[in-house]
């Protein structure tokens, strides 16, 4: 129960990469759009307005659940017939809605176009409106533009196109800048105050993150930004930053014990933090977080776990729990699989792990009922029914929305996974 | 362009995927990029179906556009075919789907499947969702039922003597607001009547049930914005007449049974005589006279706010001072409710004109949607839920119609319900300073200890399936009186005046209280108390961050 963790080091880059089954098909999962949920609530000034259908408005309307009646910083522009007709009308109509949405809202800084699937098929071109308004609205409120469809961009991958636009608008770092740190990825306020605490107690204190919480915070970037991705989703928004002179530190995700500490181990070796203050500053988190996930061992040590894909998250957590929680790896699916990013994740892996990318989800809930795990993560469209083939699920959306990230949230991560389990035991009826 | 954030009601093609839902072996194959399968949802968690929607889309990517999207959607509906095997398939697009410009309708009939295959013309950028499940059913049923139509100019055979007389019930679905128990209820209703029920469609209906829809007698449509295009096409294919009232309310359900009764050719003397109701006696108890003129702003689909109104002004004596819907398809008819009550109705899918409209009436109870509740919670006005759309509280584990006489006592506590609460607050206003009557005491009907009402909402919120997220953080986080004794807004409720003298002594950092503040404040309470036991059997003070994070490792969750 209490045996030590048995931490490997971390090779530099991935090995023998484990076989992956790549399948194409009907996909059961949310499109890009939804990262508009998360992203509304970092960048407090930031107003995000998806031309789209009423498809779109429904999908916000049905994830967002209670907080569409909290005035959110978000809306839809719903696209009607007549928009169909001409493309110039559909300009000035998107120019009228935008002035109107900025009257009501004054507090409002940078404002976000999305693109959606059907303004993507009509070929409006939202990067073309967002240089225009932009013109306009300067330098009250800026202006820039993604895509969140589904034909592009799959759930998380919302946040990766999001955080690609504003890469090009950070300011630049001088020449001589001192090095300094770059933490990418949405996370829970806590949490990264939690790591601006630890990496401070290393000496390292030119941290900044992207995004800042708001518009005129926006960190600067340039030749000497080391940078560390939080999300394993954020291939486009490390390539942006690549162009404008970054270097990425390799490390597996921050996620339970091992993850972090490799996570911030990376940014003590960039930055030349010896040993001797490393292991101090992260010493108390650590244990409190091995302690933590005591609380769900016994739920978790043993059992097999089947992973649809959903986020990209999959990966790392499927690590943590294999290496941190002695659970077996059914099969591993994930929506895109980043190589590079996920190097030091996948050679934590258990030998001979089942990979999926993509999906057919008939298929592959096939090859679910067929293994029997027991305890299987998917989508919400998917958890009541395998449920009622007796299965216990762990529905993935959590996943992103629940601050999971760091030492102090890890056995806050485990505990998702072993509260079905054990709902599931106590339930006698 | 039209700016939104709510919608009433979703694309047509979720109307659809209703109908389909609602059935046991018909299989919808729909023209979708990837990420419309967002609906599937609705099904799994709002009505908590142990099943998946019988739908297979074609979630097509951008790497797709360029290529065959036709050869994408016909393997979609060939491998649907071969795996579910359907009495028969809708096929058709969604939004997205309608601007590729595939054809659904011939690229499935150049598959040969040997079942039929209905296309969907649904257009997206015009209508909506019930349009889109009417629009199914009635093709559903004139693809299903058409083949058996008499000839033209044959009347129906006449019943046989001591026969009895048989109806179709039409127009339950899935995600439909209290369909479930409705169809039950008006089953009983008919029962007693000695009326047969042939088909009960689309609710638990397959093809076959459709084909056989022309050997009623009689239709009884439950939801005219959904079964109201089907009736009106078997009436005139087979001659069967609609039973037009829809029996929600005490007057509504006597109505209908004198209709049925007419149709059936029964007599309905003991069925109105042994009325089993109790909504009248209620109303009429000396408890009920402070309802009175009490004011009601009504808005939902048309069925449900024209029977609210009828409730409202001639069951429960309220008086009506707002009437609306968003269903722009049967606006006359709640026009015409509302003329009758003197007033203008409100005819709109801009849920601001509605928040507008009920602030500048003020009323006393708001009747509405889930939207009109939070409208009400907004403005601190008491409120129920009559009508689609509705969170997943309002698909309860009980019995629970509008429908028949059952249905009326429900609407009876439901309705009242809020304005006791409503009642409540009003005292809560008035001694405000009281030592029992506070904002930290519990509301009474929610039993002594239950959680503190929090300041500026009616009730807790919902724990929403699809709110992992912080919520906006409680309005009016007030500073604690005293730090550290629980009696924050976030402490448990006190009951007793003498606590207030002993504040415990124990000292929050103040970078630990803010830290404290980033936990959602519906487990701050409970973060907040296990750091102090943790802190107090240790003799910790101040309370640091480092120890609040100490005693969360130590508790769990």
């Amino acid at each position: 129960m209490n045996a030590p963790l048995l931490v490997t080091p971390v090779p530099a880059s991935g090995c023998a990469a484990p076989p992956i089954l790549r399948e194409r098909g009907q996909r059961e999962v949310f499109c890009g759009l939804t990262g508009i949920m998360w992203l509304h609530r970092k960048i407090q000034d930031a107003f995000f307005l998806i031309v789209g259908s009423r498809t779109c408005a429904h999908l916000m309307q049905s994830a967002a659940g209670v907080m569409i009646f909290a005035e959110p910083r978000f809306a839809t522009a719903i696209i009607e017939e007549k928009d169909l007709a001409g493309l110039a009308d559909a300009n000035a109509e998107l120019d009228a809605v935008v002035e109107r949405l900025l009257a009501r809202r004054p507090e409002i800084r940078m404002l976000f176009l999305v693109g959606s699937c059907p303004s993507e098929v009509i070929k409006l071109d939202l990067s073309r409106a967002a240089i225009r308004l932009g013109q306009r609205f300067a330098p009250q409120v800026r202006v820039l533009n993604y895509s969140g469809s589904g034909i592009e961009t799959t759930f998380t991958q919302g946040e990766d196109a999001c955080l690609t636009s504003l890469v090009p608008t950070l300011p630049a770092q001088p020449v001589d800048a001192e090095a300094s740190l770059l933490i990418v990825g949405v996370l829970a306020d806590a949490v990264e105050d939690q790591f601006r605490r630890l990496l401070a107690a290393m000496g390292i204190n030119r941290v900044a993150f992207l995004p800042a919480r708001r518009a005129a915070d926006m960190p600067a970037v340039g030749a000497n930004t080391r940078y560390l991705l939080v999300q394993p989703f954020l291939g486009e928004t490390a390539r942006a930053l690549e162009n404008r002179g970054a270097t990425r530190l390799a490390a597996p995700f921050p996620l339970g014990a091992e993850g972090t500490t490799e996570w911030l181990r990376a940014a003590a070796d960039a930055f030349d933090v010896s040993d001797a203050v490393f292991e101090p500053a992260i010493a108390a988190p650590r244990e409190r977080a091995n302690k933590a996930l005591q609380h769900s061992r016994a739920a978790l040590n043993g059992r097999r776990i089947f992973f649809f894909p959903d986020s990209q998250l999959e990966i790392p957590i499927a690590r943590f729990l294999s290496r941190e929680l002695g659970m077996e790896l059914v099969e591993v699916g994930t929506p895109y699989l980043h190589k590079d990013h996920l190097a030091a994740d996948l050679a934590l892996l258990p030998e001979g792990v089942q990979l999926s990318e993509g999906q057919d989800v008939d298929r592959q809930l096939d090859r679910c009922l067929a293994a029997a795990p027991d305890i299987t993560v998917c989508g919400l469209g998917l958890a009541n029914p395998l449920e009622e083939h007796g299965l216990t699920t762990k529905w993935a959306i959590e996943l992103v929305f629940t601050p999971i990230q760091g030492f102090e949230q890890a056995g806050d991560l485990a505990e998702l996974f072993a509260r079905p389990l054990n709902r599931r035991a106590l339930l006698e009826v | 362009m039209h700016l939104t954030v709510w919608t009433y009601e979703g694309p047509p093609h979720i109307g659809a995927m209703r109908i389909a839902t609602a059935m046991t072996d018909v299989h919808y194959v729909l023209h979708a990029p990837q990420g419309d399968t967002y609906a599937d949802l609705l099904f799994t968690m709002i009505e908590r179906r142990g099943k998946r929607p019988p739908v297979t889309y074609t979630t097509f990517q951008a790497r797709d556009l360029g290529g065959d999207t036709a050869d994408l959607f016909q393997r979609a509906a060939l491998d649907a075919y071969e795996r579910f095997k359907p009495a028969a398939m809708l096929v058709g697009a969604s939004c997205t789907g309608e601007l590729i410009q595939d054809d659904p309708a011939g690229l499935a009939r150049a598959l040969g499947l040997p079942i039929p295959v209905i296309p969907l013309e649904l257009p997206s950028y015009q209508r909506k969702e019930n349009w889109g499940a009417a629009e199914t059913f009635y093709q559903l049923v004139r693809t299903l039922a058409g083949p058996h139509m008499p000839a033209p100019g044959t009347d129906r055979p006449a019943r046989k003597p001591g026969e009895p007389a048989r109806c179709n019930i039409l127009g339950a679905t899935a995600l439909g607001f209290r369909h479930r128990d409705d169809v039950r209820a008006v089953k009983e209703l008919l029962a007693r009547l000695g009326v047969e029920v042939n088909v009960v469609a689309p609710w638990q209906a397959g093809a076959a049930d459709i084909a056989r829809l022309g050997q009623a007698d009689f239709n009884v449509v439950l939801y005219p914005e959904i079964a109201g295009l089907a009736a009106q096409w078997l009436k005139r294919a087979f001659g069967q007449p609609t039973i037009a009232t829809v029996p929600i309310g005490v007057g509504a359900t006597r109505d209908f049974i004198t209709e049925v009764a007419r149709l059936a050719g029964v007599d309905a003397t003991a069925v109105l005589a042994d009325e089993t109701s109790r909504l009248p006696w209620y109303s009429r108890s000396v408890d009920s006279t402070y309802l009175t003129a009490k004011r009601v702003f009504i808005f939902g689909d048309a069925t449900h706010a024209i029977a609210a109104a009828r409730i409202a002004s001639e069951e429960l004596g309220f008086k009506v001072v707002g009437l609306g819907t968003y269903s722009r398809e049967r606006a006359r008819d709640v026009r015409e409710a509302a003329g009758r009550l003197g007033l203008e109705a409100l005819i709109t899918d801009d849920y601001l004109e509605v928040e507008a409209a009920c602030a500048e009436l003020q009323p006393e109870l708001v009747l509405g949607t889930q939207m009109e509740r939070h409208i009400a919670k907004r403005l601190g006005i008491p409120c129920a839920v009559i009508s689609a759309p509705v969170h997943v509280q309002d698909f309860p584990a009980r019995y629970s119609p509008q429908m028949g006489f059952e249905g009326a006592n429900v609407i009876f506590d439901t309705w009242v319900h809020p304005l006791m609460m409503g009642l409540e607050e009003h005292l809560l206003g008035m001694f405000r300073d009281d030592f029992e009557f506070n904002d930290g005491a519990g509301s009474s009907h929610l039993g002594h200890g239950a959680k503190p009402v929090i300041p500026g909402r009616s009730e807790a919120p919902n724990p929403e399936p699809t709110t992992g997220l912080n919520a906006d953080d409680r309005p009016d986080d007030r500073a604690h009186p005293v730090v550290g004794s629980g009696l924050g807004p976030d402490g448990p409720p006190r009951n007793d005046g003498e606590l207030a003298d002993k504040p415990i002594v124990l000292s929050w950092a103040a970078e630990a209280e803010l830290e404290l503040k980033k936990i959602p404040f519906f487990v701050r309470g409970k973060a907040r108390r296990n750091t102090e036991k943790f802190a107090g059997e240790r003799g910790i003070s101040p309370i640091t961050v480092e120890t609040l994070y100490d005693a969360k490792a130590h508790f769990g969750r």
